[in-house]
C-alpha cells in the first residue's frame, strides 16, 4: 500500500471533482465565522437568491469588533453594534449557530472552534481569517478564505481550490527553560522567510511538538500564514484525543473508539514522501522578540538590532524602512527598548495556559508605573476558568488590567488601539505597520511571559532574568 | 450572468515599491467596520496616502501623475497577511484592474482572481525595467496580455507567470467558480455523506 501525509489523505477524502481550470473542489466539513468578513458573503447570497445549503456545518462567533471593557449592547460604535446586530441576523434567519456574547461560549474563533470540540482530526475547515490554521494543531486541514470563498461555502459548501506541497518541520531536541511554542514558531519564521511557505502546507514534527500541549501546538499552527503557509498541521496522537474526549462537539462514548481510529487512520504514514523536509534544534531558540515590521524580523532577546550596512539587496532596503518606523537604533541591544503598552492575548496566545504561565509567575511583581497593561482572555470559557482559578485577581493585584473575551489589540477594530507611536510588548501575531490601530503604532512580538517581563521592567526584557525558575 | 472573458488588460500604471505590502497596508482593518463592500476604494494604502494631520503624503497613489493608472506593480510577496478580501476589494474599487509583482500572497492571489484581477508575477530586473518606464513616462500604456502571457509597454515585452488554473478561469470567463461549484450539488451530498463527521 503507497504511503501518504496527513494533508494528502484528508484532501483525497473530501474531494468533490476537478473543475474546468483544474482546481479540486473540495468539500469543507466545518465551517466557522466572524461579523467581519461574513456580512458581505450573506448579502451576496441574498443577491443571488441563494440558501444556506448546509446549515449545521457553519458555526459563528463574533470576536473582531467586541469591545472588551464594555459588556451591554448597543455598544457606543454604532458601526460595531451594526455588525454584531447583522451576524445575529444572519444566523438567526439561516439556522446557523451563533455563540453570541450572552451564550457564555463567545470569544476568538480559533479559541471557540477547539473549545467547543468542534476541531478534529482529519476535518477540513476553513474561516473567513488567516489564522485558521490554528485548527490544524488537531491534525485538520483548515485554511483562510476570503469573503466570496465564505459565500461559496454557505451555497455550496466547498471551495474551489488547488493542492498544496506539504514541508514538514522537524524540531528535535528540548526547549530550554523560558522557551516557548511562541518563540519556536518566530524562530521558524525568521529562518524560512515571510512568503518561504507560499504554496506548503506545514507539518510540524519532531521531540519538540510531540512534547507541546495542544494549546502550544495551536500558538504554533496559527502563525503558519506568517510564514507564508496557508496551512500548518500536527500529527494528531494521545494528546489531541485526550484533549477533544467530552468536547460538546466531540464525538460521544458510543461513537468514540470509532472516531479515534479513524483520525489515527488520517495522520501521515511512517515513511511517506513530503516536498520538502526541514530540521531544527531546539537548544538554538531562545526567547524571541520582533524588531521590525514583519513577522520574520525577529531576534532572540539577547542580539542586537540589525545593521543595514552589513547587509544586502532588498534585506537591507526592508531593514532600512523597518527600522526607520519602528524608531530603533540599528546594532543596539533589543533588551532595554522602552515600552508603553504591553498586551497579553489573541488567538495566538489568549488561552488558559498562557494566561496561567504568567500568572502563576508573577508572585507579587507589578507593572512598571506608565505601562498600560492587558490581559485579554481568548473566549468567555477561557475568562471563567482563568476566574476560577483567581488569575484574574494576581493579574489585577499586579497592575493588569482584566478584560472580556475578544480580539482586542491584536488588530484593534475594537477600542483597544495604541495612540501614535506608542511601542507595545505583544502576544499577538503581527506587528504590520499600524497594525493595532495606530498608522505609526509599533508592535513587537514575543511570549505572554516575555510581554509580562517587559510590562514589569517597562522595556524589552529577559524573562529568563525576570521571572527566574 | 456570463463573466466576462478577461484575455487582456490595458491601462496606465502606477509602480508602489516594496516587498511584503501586508493586506493591513493595503486596507488598515479599522475600515473594515463595514458589512458591505462599498465604498472601499477611498481607503485603499490610507495609512500611507495620509499623514496624521490628514493631510496627503508624497505616496504614489496621490501623486497627479498616476491619477488614471489601473495596474499596480509592486514588490515580492504581495497581500500578505490577513485574508481580507477587503484588500482586494479596495484595489478595485479604487479603479485597479491588474497587479503586477515579484509574487503574492496565497490568500491574497485567490481572492483576487476571484474578483477577476490578474495578478502576475515578473523577475526583479523586469520589474525594475518596467518601474523605470512608469516613472518617466506615466501615460505609457501597459497592456498584460493572458493569452501571450507578455506584459507589453511601448516596445517593451515581458513574459510573466500566472498559476495556469488562474489564467484558465479568467480567460474562460470562469473566475468566479459560484457556478460551476452549484452545479455539482449531487457529487457534494455524495461526498458530505460520506464523511465521519456532520
Amino acid at each position: 500500500m503507497s504511503k501518504h501525509n496527513l494533508f494528502q489523505k484528508v484532501w483525497k477524502s473530501h474531494e468533490v471533482g476537478t473543475l474546468e481550470n483544474g482546481q479540486t473542489q473540495l468539500l469543507v466539513g466545518r465551517h466557522l465565522i466572524h461579523e467581519v468578513t461574513s456580512p458581505q458573503a450573506f448579502g451576496m447570497l441574498r443577491e443571488k437568491n441563494l440558501a444556506v445549503r448546509y446549515p449545521e456545518r457553519t458555526f459563528a462567533t463574533v470576536d473582531h469588533i467586541v469591545p472588551t471593557d464594555e459588556a451591554s449592547e448597543p455598544y457606543s460604535d454604532p458601526l460595531a453594534d451594526a455588525m454584531i446586530k447583522e451576524l445575529r441576523k444572519n444566523c438567526d434567519e439561516t439556522g446557523v449557530t451563533f455563540f453570541d456574547v450572552s451564550s457564555g461560549k463567545q470569544g476568538i474563533v480559533h479559541v471557540v472552534g477547539p473549545e467547543q470540540g468542534l476541531t478534529q482530526p482529519g476535518m477540513t475547515i476553513a474561516c473567513g481569517d488567516s489564522h485558521t490554521s490554528t485548527h490544524g494543531a488537531f491534525g485538520a486541514i483548515a485554511f483562510g478564505v476570503g469573503t466570496s470563498q465564505v459565500r461559496d461555502l454557505l451555497a455550496t459548501q466547498t471551495l474551489a481550490l488547488s493542492p498544496l506541497k506539504v514541508r514538514r518541520i522537524e524540531v528535535n531536541g528540548k526547549l530550554s527553560p523560558g522557551v516557548y511554542a511562541k518563540d519556536v514558531i518566530l524562530h521558524i519564521i525568521r529562518k524560512l522567510g515571510v512568503n518561504g511557505g507560499t504554496g506548503f502546507a506545514y507539518e510540524y514534527a519532531g521531540e519538540v511538538f510531540d512534547n507541546f500541549s495542544m494549546e502550544e501546538r495551536m500558538t504554533a499552527c496559527n502563525m503558519s500564514i506568517e510564514g507564508g503557509a496557508r496551512v500548518g498541521y500536527v500529527n494528531p496522537d494521545q494528546k489531541t484525543f485526550e484533549y477533544l474526549k467530552g468536547r460538546p462537539y466531540s464525538p460521544n462514548e458510543s461513537e468514540w473508539d470509532s472516531a479515534v481510529e479513524n483520525w489515527k487512520s488520517m495522520a501521515s504514514d511512517p515513511g511517506c514522501v513530503y516536498d520538502d523536509v526541514v530540521y531544527f534544534e531546539a537548544s538554538e531558540i531562545s526567547p524571541t522578540v520582533t524588531w521590525g515590521i514583519n513577522p520574520a524580523q525577529a531576534i532572540s532577546v539577547e542580539e542586537n538590532i540589525p545593521e543595514p550596512e552589513h547587509l544586502t539587496g532588498s534585506e537591507a532596503t526592508s531593514t532600512i524602512e523597518a527600522l526607520e518606523y519602528m524608531k530603533l537604533d540599528a546594532g543596539a541591544p533589543i533588551k532595554g527598548t522602552p515600552v508603553d503598552v504591553a498586551f497579553i492575548g489573541s488567538c495566538t496566545n489568549g488561552r488558559l495556559s498562557d494566561l496561567e504561565e504568567v500568572a502563576t509567575r508573577l508572585n507579587g511583581k507589578k507593572v512598571k508605573e506608565g505601562v498600560k497593561a492587558i490581559v485579554v482572555p481568548g473566549s468567555q470559557i477561557v475568562s471563567q476558568m482563568a476566574e476560577e482559578k483567581g488569575l484574574d485577581q494576581i493579574f489585577k493585584d499586579a497592575g493588569f488590567e482584566w478584560r472580556n473575551a475578544g480580539c482586542s489589540m491584536c488588530l484593534a477594530m475594537n477600542p483597544d488601539k495604541l495612540i501614535g507611536d506608542q511601542l507595545c510588548a505583544s502576544s499577538s501575531n503581527r506587528n504590520f505597520k499600524g497594525r493595532q490601530g495606530s498608522p505609526t503604532g509599533r508592535t513587537m512580538l514575543m511570549s505572554p511571559l516575555m510581554v509580562a517581563a517587559a510590562a514589569l521592567k517597562g522595556e524589552i526584557a529577559d524573562s529568563r532574568e525576570i521571572f527566574p525558575s | 450572468m456570463a463573466l466576462e472573458k478577461i484575455t487582456s488588460v490595458s491601462g496606465q500604471g502606477v509602480y508602489v515599491p516594496g516587498d511584503d505590502i501586508d493586506t493591513d497596508r493595503i486596507i488598515p482593518a479599522r475600515f473594515m467596520k463595514c458589512v458591505t463592500f462599498d465604498g472601499l476604494g477611498k481607503y485603499l494604502f490610507y495609512d500611507v496616502r495620509y499623514d496624521s494631520d490628514n493631510n496627503l503624503t508624497q505616496h504614489a497613489l496621490n501623486d497627479p501623475r498616476f491619477s488614471k493608472a489601473s495596474i499596480m506593480l509592486s514588490g515580492m510577496n504581495f497581500g500578505c497577511g490577513s485574508s481580507r478580501e477587503h484588500a482586494p476589494q479596495s484595489l478595485h474599487r479604487a479603479g485597479y484592474r491588474a497587479v503586477i509583482a515579484g509574487n503574492f500572497a496565497e490568500i491574497f492571489f485567490g481572492n483576487a482572481i476571484n474578483l477577476g484581477i490578474p495578478c502576475v508575477a515578473l523577475q526583479q530586473s523586469e520589474r525594475n525595467s518596467l518601474a523605470e518606464i512608469i516613472e518617466s513616462t506615466p501615460d505609457t500604456e501597459i497592456k498584460i496580455d493572458l493569452v501571450q502571457r507578455e506584459i507589453i509597454a511601448n516596445d517593451t515585452r515581458f513574459t510573466f507567470e500566472i498559476r495556469e488554473g488562474a489564467r484558465e478561469s479568467l480567460l474562460n470567463g470562469k473566475w468566479d467558480p459560484i457556478d460551476e461549484l452549484l452545479s455539482k450539488a449531487e457529487d457534494i451530498q455524495k461526498v458530505a455523506s460520506s464523511l465521519s463527521y456532520s
